[in-house]
Order: structure tokens, then C-alpha cells, then sequence
């Protein structure tokens, strides 16, 4: 039996043992509430431009003091227009800022999508190469992240947030980490 | 007691694919033709009861039966009865029912066609698809019954997800399924001629026709899915490389690698181990994609609702389909240095590399698709893929593609002539710079994207338009254009299309957002659109905010569109945009929201508007290649009665013995 012909079955086999992982992974880990292993740790330093003005720039350091909320989007992102309106209903609930996490977007398209649907965001930071998000363990958008005052990513959320998502699960997060101060 | 009936169907159709499965595959182990005979009646009789259980399924949507928990949930008493229809393959369940029905349509297929077929081999054929369809009936009782019951009923139902509420995506899933399932009768063919010892190139004959159908299904589901999205999601876009896009976009490059693959072996006798590995890779391919769909491996913000249970199911039936196909494989594939060996200039060195450039392609889609789980397996953290990923490496992928696609017409089989190649292709580059001069001067068209997708297509049209003149030329009249032929010509035509389609719409169009109050008007171009206000409107189960834009071209009245913002019962708002489409732009508005003071009807509304040319050509394209593989599947060459059944044949390993035709098999 020469080797090319078991190499299929090798690779396939390695296949395999991915996805066994992956089924592992999420079975023990409940896939959204902690996919991360940055929750509870220090979120990683930025320093980014921002949307509106590119001169200008926002560095992790300039936001401690105060929990905020970090949602990752991009305007090629059809999920984070189902998410949008959401954002739009509770950004004044919240009792935090809301900053938005521009991920690999061309800025023009993003000031765009923002002017079309409405901005909820007090703040939007650029990351067109996606070299930060790295930093960050971002997958994909949208995703959001809860940070607290001392700079310690409180929870992190995968996918849209939904009102159900808020109210159960956001939103004692930040009461956790309001009252943590 | 209608709903119990449907499962009792599906647990009879288990069992007579358990006997599909398992007794024609001893029949032809121990060449015992009654029990083969067993595989076309088993087909029958499984095809009845599973397409009962769809039916009832049906029914139970169309007599709002809530008492079953899948129709509680996917639909309520305002859905229109056609969506009532739709909605049973709007979910997981019914997806999964969708599935193996059109497994039994295919399977159904080939018990009646596949009547040629030596017995062993259509027994075999049989045999492994029957126990494909084991694995998926087990796994719809098992995991995802589609009529477990709720009690007690609720009064109405759920909804079905208004954004599947479409035209589109009643058509949508089951051609893309047709596709996907489609490869599991070449899987099963391959298979087959493993068990069999039958490696050498009769049986890629066979399998041809079948191949292509499926691949064609594929296309047209794609090309549906990619209309549906740019129809309904309201953005204009048409391909989000998407996981969910992806998983069909794997298997529908495999499919391309392997129809150009089967050509090769089956006119020259070469490729022999590769043409088997990829019949395997295509089936494989549609499975991973069901498993990452619906496993929920992938935390996709698309990926359905995860239940590890489905997952471990589904890794389990992958391990035995694909670990067993490829075991199989390594025991019994033939040799790879088989058939005549290959020229430098010749039909199938091009074709050698256009399957390693789409194999690579789908390799790199794959890679993408994983990389997040294979960065937290390997403990990098989730990186991070998406559209700049897929795009950039795709085009730098197909670009030599597209460079090569004219040539390999011109070569012929063995050995080509260099001087005859070249000559033609400088024509066809000389015919191609002067299109593209005339198109960039005549459109205003610069952008460096809208003159590389103008160069490459009409390279490709001049080599496929050089092509069909020598056949004119060469060959005397009749024998001109066979089927397969012309199936070559009009699939490569629609690459073209597509190619010219894709880039010029990327490149050329024009996207507003724009506030505009009843009156006003927005130029693009030479269109100017008048917004002229919004009122109530309501459909079924929907109640609708629609407005009217009249467009103008040239100060004349062109056409009306109605864009609409529905609301359904349950508070979902789906945006519907209005098309005016033309074969050289799309006029697209979509409406956004009211910016009137007071939020009044009559007031300013915020509008997007897009003009966007050649976005048919898109479209277009992938349904000439869907054409194309329909037209050459249809070539009579490849249903000719098979003159190799009695003769001996190169076994390689301890098949059993070929078989003669016998008498009962029939013609």
C-alpha cells in the first residue's frame, strides 16, 4: 500500500479530530457565555482611529475608569444588520457606552452603513487590517464585549445580541460589573 | 394520528433501506442474483413510504395541525398555504426529511434509467446508497423527528422566519439539494467499482451522465440562493462567503474539478485514482457541509440551533461514509501511475491543471471555513477570515484558471500542437484588448476591476467563439457539435458571463442613501428617480408601508417601483426592496425608515437606491453553466449499452467475477 494512497484517509482522519474537538469544546463550554478565554483576564491594549476622525486615536488606556461595551461590526456584515436595531432600542438602557468596533471595513463604507441605519455608538474605533482583533480572540462579527473599569473583559457575547440576550444575560453582566468597582 | 402515521413511515423506509443496504451488496459479494434482484423493489417501496412521510408532513402545514411541535413552531394560521408548503423544509427537521427525499428521488432514478448497468454493478450502486440512506433515516428518528408531538396543541403557531418568506426560497433548498445529493450517486458509483475491482475506465462512463446532472442541480441551487439573497436581505449583495455559502460552494468546486476529471480517464484511461478520490471528496464534501450546518461546530452567527447530540450523530456517520469510502480506498484504488502517460502540450495536462487549481480553491474555501476552530483547537484563539480572505485569494486562484480555460479546447488528447494553440490564442488576446479598449471607452468604465473582468471575459468567449468555428470549419456537418460538445462550449460561455457579471457589478455600481421627501428627485446617471410618498398596504399575514419611486431615463417615464417595509405578526420587519431588472442594469430601492418630524406617513423617508449593471449576468452566467451540464449530460455517447459487462476486466484485487448480463435484467 503506497502512501498516496492512505494520505486521504490521513487527512481525513485529522479532520476528524477537529471536529470531535469542536463537538467537545461546545458541549463543555456553553458556546456563548464563555467562548473566551480572555473572559476575566485584561482585554488586550489598542489604539485605533477613530471612525469619524481618522486623526485621531483611541487607546485602551483612554477608556479606563468607566465599564463599556465594545460590539464588533462591519458594514459587509449582514448579521450585524439584524443586530443593528436592537443596538438602536437599548443603547440608552444600557447604563454603559456603547463603542463600536469597526472590523475590517473599508471606513467610507462604514460611515455609509452608520449614516443609512442610525449610529448607536458614542464612540467608533477602525480596525481595517483586523490585526488588533487578533488581539482580541474575534472570530467574526458581530461580537461584543463587556469591560469593566479596571480594563478586565467582563463577558464576551458571539453572534447578535437579541433582547432575550440582553435581559438575561447582558444585563446582569453589567450590574456585575458596575457594582465590581 | 395522521403525524404518527408519517413516522411509521419513515421507521418502514429504514427497513427496506436496511435491506436495499445490506442484501443486493451480499447478493453481488456471493453472485447470487435473487438476492440483487432485491435492490429495485427495496428502492421502490422505500421511495413510497418516505415520500408519504413528506406528504403528511405537508399536510400537517396545510391543516395547521399545531398538536406537531415542528409545525407549531415553523408556522401559524395567517401563513399563505404556498408557504405552508415551504415551510416544511424551513427548519432542521424538515431540511433533514427534504434530504432523504431527494435521495429517493435520485435513487428512484437510477432503478429506472440505470437499467444498462451490468446487475453486480447496479446492485452494488444500489446497495451503497441504500446505506447512505440508512445513516439519514437513523438520524431523522434518532435526533430530528419532524412529528414529535406538542401537547396540549397551542392555539396557533410560531412563524415561519419572514425572511424565508420568499418565492425564492421555495426553490431555493431542494434544487440546492438536488446538487448536493446528486454527488452521492457518483460517490456510490465509485464505491462500487471498489467493492467490484472494476478501476478501470468503464464505470467513469456510467457515471458521467449523473455527475453532470447533479453538478448542474448545484449550480442553479447556488445561482438560486445567491437571487433569493440579493432579493430579500435588502443590501443589494449576492455572495457573503458565508459558512452556510461555503458549504455549498465546496462541494460545487469538487463537482467542477470532477467532471473535467471523468473526461479525462474516461477518453484517455488516465487519472484513474484521482477521478475515484474526488467522486469521493464531492459526496464527502455536501456531508461536511450538513455537518457544519447542523452541527453547530462552527458558532456561526448563520449556523442553526447546535445540539451536540446531532453533532456526535453526524461525526459518527461521517467516520463510516467517508473513513469507510476512503479505507476502502487505500485497499483497492487503483494504481496511479495507470493508463498512457501524459504530454507536456496536451488536453489532459490542462485539464490535469485546471482540477489541481479548482481543488486548490476548494481546499483554501475549507481552510477558511475551519480556521476559527482550528485556531482554538490549536489554542491561537479564534482567528479571524471573512470576505477579504475569500476574495483576494479566490481571484489570485481562478486567475490562471480563466488564463488557460481558451487553450484547452484547442489541445487535443495525447499530444496538441504548440504552433496551433498560440497562433489561435494571440487572436483571441488581440480580439480580447480591442472589446475591452471599445467597452472602457464606451462605458467610461477605468476602474481597474471592471477592465480585468471585461479582459478576462472576453478572452473567454473569443477562445469558446474561436473554437465552435473551427468545429464549423473542420468537421463535416452533423457530426459538428455533439451534445457533450456543446455542453463544453455553452458551461465555459457562462464562466465568461459570470466572470463579466460578478466584476463589472462589483466595480460600476452606484449605491445612494438618500433622505428624500414626496416630490423629490435623485439623479444617478442617466436615471432619475422620483420619490412620490408612502402608504398602507397589506398582504396575507403581513401589513406593509409601500412606496412609490417613479424613475425617468432621458426625461422619459421608464418604469414604477414599490418597495415595501412589511411587518409581520409577530413584530418582524422585513425590508423588501423593489427590482426594475434589465440585462444591463438592475434599477434596486429598498426603503428605510421615516425621518418626518412626527414620524408621519406622508413625510421625509430615508430611501437607498442602487443602480447596478450587469448584475444579471451574475445569474446569468451560473445558469448557462447549469445548461451546460444538462446538455452534455444528455450526450448519447455516454448511454450507449455498456460492451464492456462481459468482457474481462482489469481487477485489481479479489472482486468478484464480472458478471453477464442475465436474463432478467433486461435492457
Amino acid at each position: 500500500m503506497s502512501l498516496g494512497r492512505i494520505l486521504p484517509l490521513a487527512g481525513f482522519a485529522v479532520l476528524v479530530a477537529l471536529f470531535g474537538f469542536g463537538i467537545w469544546w461546545n458541549t463543555d463550554h456553553a458556546t456563548n457565555y464563555v467562548p473566551s478565554p480572555l473572559v476575566g483576564k485584561a482585554a488586550p491594549a489598542f489604539d485605533l482611529p477613530r471612525l469619524q476622525q481618522p486623526e485621531q486615536r483611541v487607546a485602551k488606556s483612554d477608556l479606563l475608569g468607566h465599564a463599556y461595551l465594545l460590539n464588533v461590526f462591519a458594514s459587509w456584515c449582514f448579521a450585524c444588520g439584524e443586530e443593528h436595531p436592537v443596538l438602536m432600542a437599548h443603547r440608552g438602557s444600557l447604563g454603559v457606552p456603547l463603542i463600536g468596533y469597526n472590523y475590517k471595513d473599508v471606513p467610507d463604507d462604514a460611515r455609509a452603513w452608520l449614516a443609512r441605519h442610525g449610529n448607536p455608538y458614542s464612540e467608533v474605533i477602525v480596525d481595517r487590517s483586523g490585526r488588533t482583533a487578533i488581539d482580541f480572540g474575534i472570530y467574526g462579527a458581530p461580537e461584543t464585549f463587556l469591560v469593566d473599569a479596571g480594563g478586565i473583559i467582563r463577558y464576551k457575547h458571539i453572534g447578535p445580541l437579541t433582547p432575550d440576550i440582553i435581559a438575561d444575560e447582558l444585563m446582569p453582566a453589567i450590574a456585575a460589573a458596575r457594582g465590581a468597582r | 394520528m395522521i403525524p404518527e402515521l408519517g413516522q411509521f413511515a419513515l421507521i418502514l423506509a429504514l427497513l427496506l433501506a436496511l435491506a436495499q443496504g445490506v442484501l443486493p451488496l451480499v447478493g453481488a459479494w456471493r453472485g447470487n442474483s435473487r438476492l440483487m434482484a432485491v435492490a429495485r423493489p427495496a428502492v421502490a417501496g422505500q421511495a413510497v413510504f418516505v415520500l408519504l412521510a413528506f406528504v403528511i408532513l405537508a399536510w400537517a402545514f396545510l391543516t395547521h395541525d399545531f398538536s406537531v411541535a415542528y409545525v407549531a413552531q415553523n408556522s401559524n394560521l395567517q401563513l399563505p398555504w404556498y408557504y405552508c408548503i415551504t415551510a416544511v423544509w424551513g427548519a432542521h427537521e424538515g431540511s433533514m426529511l427534504l434530504w432523504v427525499s431527494i435521495l429517493n428521488v435520485w435513487m428512484l432514478a437510477l432503478a429506472i434509467f440505470g437499467g444498462r448497468l451490468p446487475p453486480s454493478f447496479a446492485a452494488r450502486v444500489l446497495g451503497v446508497l441504500g446505506l447512505v440512506s440508512v445513516g439519514f433515516l437513523l438520524f431523522i428518528l434518532l435526533t430530528s423527528d419532524p412529528f414529535g408531538r406538542l401537547l396540549p396543541a397551542p392555539p396557533d403557531g410560531v412563524d415561519l422566519n419572514p425572511v424565508l418568506q420568499d418565492p425564492g426560497m421555495a426553490f431555493h433548498p431542494p434544487v440546492l439539494y438536488m446538487g448536493y445529493v446528486g454527488f452521492s450517486v457518483a460517490f456510490a458509483f465509485a464505491v462500487a467499482a471498489l467493492l467490484e475491482g472494476r478501476v478501470d475506465e468503464t464505470w467513469v462512463r456510467w457515471a458521467r451522465p449523473w455527475t453532470n446532472v447533479a453538478w448542474g442541480f448545484l449550480s442553479l441551487g447556488i445561482v438560486a440562493g445567491s437571487w433569493w439573497a440579493y432579493d430579500e436581505l435588502g443590501w443589494g449583495g449576492w455572495w457573503f462567503w458565508d459558512p452556510v455559502e461555503n458549504a455549498s460552494f465546496m462541494p460545487w468546486l469538487a463537482g467542477a474539478a470532477l467532471i473535467h476529471a471523468q473526461a479525462v480517464t474516461e477518453k484517455r484511461g488516465t487519472l484513474r485514482a484521482w477521478t475515484m478520490l474526488l467522486s469521493i471528496f464531492a459526496f464527502s464534501l455536501s456531508l461536511l457541509g450538513t455537518f457544519l450546518v447542523r452541527s453547530g461546530v462552527l458558532t456561526s452567527v448563520h449556523a442553526f440551533a447546535s445540539d451536540p447530540r446531532r453533532g456526535v450523530f453526524i461525526l459518527l456517520y461521517l467516520v463510516l461514509v467517508v473513513g469507510g469510502s476512503l479505507l476502502l480506498y487505500a485497499i483497492r484504488a487503483p494504481k496511479v501511475a495507470s493508463g498512457r502517460p501524459f504530454a507536456a502540450i496536451s488536453r489532459e495536462t490542462a485539464l490535469l491543471v485546471a482540477n489541481l487549481l479548482l481543488t486548490a480553491a476548494c481546499a483554501m474555501v475549507l481552510l477558511g471555513t475551519l480556521y476559527p476552530l482550528l485556531g482554538e483547537a490549536l489554542h491561537f484563539g479564534r482567528i479571524s477570515v471573512g470576505p477579504p480572505y475569500f476574495g483576494s485569494l479566490f481571484i489570485a486562484l481562478m486567475a490562471p484558471l480563466v488564463l488557460l480555460l481558451p487553450a484547452g479546447p484547442f489541445l487535443r488528447w495525447g499530444r496538441g500542437d504548440p504552433r496551433l494553440v498560440l497562433g489561435m490564442l494571440a487572436r483571441c488576446a488581440v480580439a480580447a484588448v480591442i472589446i475591452t479598449v471599445a467597452f472602457v471607452l464606451v462605458m467610461q468604465a477605468f476602474d481597474w476591476r471592471s477592465v480585468l473582468g471585461c479582459i478576462a471575459a472576453a478572452w473567454i468567449i473569443c477562445g469558446v467563439v474561436a473554437y465552435a468555428l473551427k468545429r464549423w470549419r473542420d468537421t463535416p456537418a452533423g457530426r459538428r457539435y455533439p451534445a457533450e460538445m456543446l455542453g463544453m462550449l455553452l458551461a465555459h460561455a457562462g464562466v465568461a458571463v459570470f466572470i463579466a457579471g460578478a466584476m463589472l457589478t462589483t466595480s460600476l455600481s452606484v449605491q445612494r442613501d438618500v433622505r428624500m421627501a414626496t416630490g423629490e428627485h435623485q439623479h444617478i446617471g442617466r436615471y432619475d428617480f422620483r420619490f412620490d410618498g408612502v402608504h398602507r398596504d397589506e398582504g396575507p399575514n403581513w401589513v406593509a408601508e409601500q412606496g412609490t419611486v417613479t424613475v425617468f431615463r432621458d426625461g422619459e417615464k421608464l418604469t414604477v417601483l414599490h418597495p415595501q417595509k412589511r411587518t409581520y405578526p409577530r413584530g418582524q420587519v422585513q425590508t423588501e426592496a423593489a427590482v426594475d431588472a434589465g440585462v444591463f442594469r438592475d434599477l434596486y430601492v429598498a426603503l428605510g425608515k421615516p425621518l418626518g418630524a412626527d414620524g408621519s406617513v406622508d413625510g421625509a423617508w430615508s430611501l437607498r437606491v442602487y443602480v447596478k449593471p450587469f448584475v444579471r449576468w451574475i445569474w446569468g452566467g451560473g445558469v448557462l453553466i447549469m445548461l451546460g451540464a444538462f446538455c452534455a449530460a444528455a450526450d448519447r455517447r455516454l448511454r450507449r449499452v455498456p460492451s464492456t459487462a462481459g468482457e474481462p476486466l482489469a481487477a485489481a484485487g479479489d472482486g468478484a467475477p464480472p458478471q453477464q448480463l442475465s436474463p432478467e435484467a433486461g435492457t
